[in-house]
């Protein structure tokens, strides 16, 4: 039973999760915190956190930590695991269907005029909110201290250091690893 | 043929190294895909990203599925959404047994200080290369929907939605008139 409303609420985050990443906090915090009482705010405030140290995008991690928690409570390390596969896979069902039938139409109106035209209006808007994005990282409405993305002019030093690296076509990979290894020497060691 | 476990291994190690979610895994996409693979072009990429964003769910998931799809239809996509998935939910699980307390170690802490900025600027690196070689009055819109999403708060949805409507009135009437 508990299986099943993981299924339900996670499967309602992906199909409603319009936007992506941190647009998709708020659906996410209502469904496990406000609706089902699955966990505190604190908890999910730890959620968010540890998805910010590991890969991936935030609703795939919330899931898999919800599942795993939620199942855990239920019915013990197995039923965990079984929750979490659940939760996960039914946050990207939504994803997975909905992309397939845009894919399959998109291909077959591809010559269509208002198809083209709303696709080359829409490129521009979407390179927007890319910035956007960008933007809202380096001033954000409100941050509590200590959760800025830029806190002093070392920050700006390797921000600048990226977008050079990033120009002269650098492996962004390379220079992740390489700004954490910065990051702990500025911040922990000197 | 492309072999599925190719598409998987590509997705995996995007999967694997997209730190900041969504937006930040434009880069490596970049990378894998149009300059590594040369699976898409540039205009595609694009619309993809165009696609990603008008359909709900993680932007990561939507991109995966479709590069998947267009790659070997439903098992490429099944393939590409394992592999974007699978080390974010691995890592997780991983935590969620052994590493409780990880976020509070100083040392995980000061990593974390040093990568955002990065992060940050990974983000702009496309911004710019995609905006290359467009029409300059197109800087304009690009400007207005980021001041409007960033600023003034307003829904991707809407700003979309909006830009959309703009495109196909465009299509239908000015360029249109333009052949005849």
């Amino acid at each position: 039973m508990i299986l099943l409303q993981l299924f339900l609420s996670y499967l309602k985050i992906g199909f409603f999760g319009f936007g992506g990443g941190y647009a998709m906090l708020s659906l996410i915090q209502n469904e496990v915190v406000v609706q089902h009482a699955w966990m505190s705010n604190a908890q999910f405030a730890d959620i968010v956190a540890v998805s910010q140290i590991t890969p991936g995008p935030i609703a795939i991690n919330s899931a898999t930590y919800v599942g795993y928690t939620v199942g855990l409570q239920a019915g013990g390390t197995l039923w965990g695991l079984l929750g979490s596969a659940i939760a996960t896979f039914a946050v990207c069902l939504p994803s997975l269907t909905l992309m397939i039938l845009v894919a399959r139409f998109f291909m077959k109106l591809k010559g269509n005029r208002i198809v083209e035209g709303a696709m080359r209006g829409m490129r521009p808007a979407v390179i927007g909110m890319i910035a956007a994005a960008a933007l809202l990282l380096i001033f954000p409405h409100n941050a509590a201290p200590g959760e800025e993305n830029f806190i002093d002019n070392r920050s700006w030093a390797l921000f600048a250091a990226a977008l050079l690296g990033s120009w002269r076509k650098v492996n962004p990979i390379l220079m992740i690893a390489l700004s954490a290894v910065a990051g702990i020497v500025i911040y922990r060691i000197l | 043929m492309l072999r599925l476990r190719t598409i998987f291994l590509s997705f995996f190690r995007i999967g694997l190294f997209t730190f900041g979610g969504g937006y930040a895994m434009l880069p490596l996409i970049e990378r894998e895909l149009i300059v590594k693979r040369n699976w898409i072009d540039r205009g595609e990429f694009l619309d993809l990203l165009t696609l990603a964003q008008s359909v709900p769910g993680p932007i990561a998931v939507n991109t995966s599925v479709f590069v998947g799809y267009r790659m070997r239809g439903l098992r490429g996509a099944a393939a590409a959404l394992l592999g974007t998935v699978l080390p974010s939910f691995a890592i997780i699980l991983a935590i969620a047994l052994f590493f409780a307390g990880i976020r509070e170690n100083p040392t995980v802490d000061a990593a974390f200080k040093g990568m955002r900025p990065v992060v940050v600027a990974l983000i702009i690196g496309p911004v710019i290369s995609l905006s290359r070689g467009m029409h300059p009055a197109l800087y304009a819109v690009i400007a207005a929907s980021a001041v409007a999403v960033w600023h003034l708060r307003w829904s991707p949805v809407y700003v979309l939605a909006a830009a959309a409507a703009c495109g196909i009135a465009y299509e239908l009437f000015i360029a249109k008139k333009r052949l005849r």
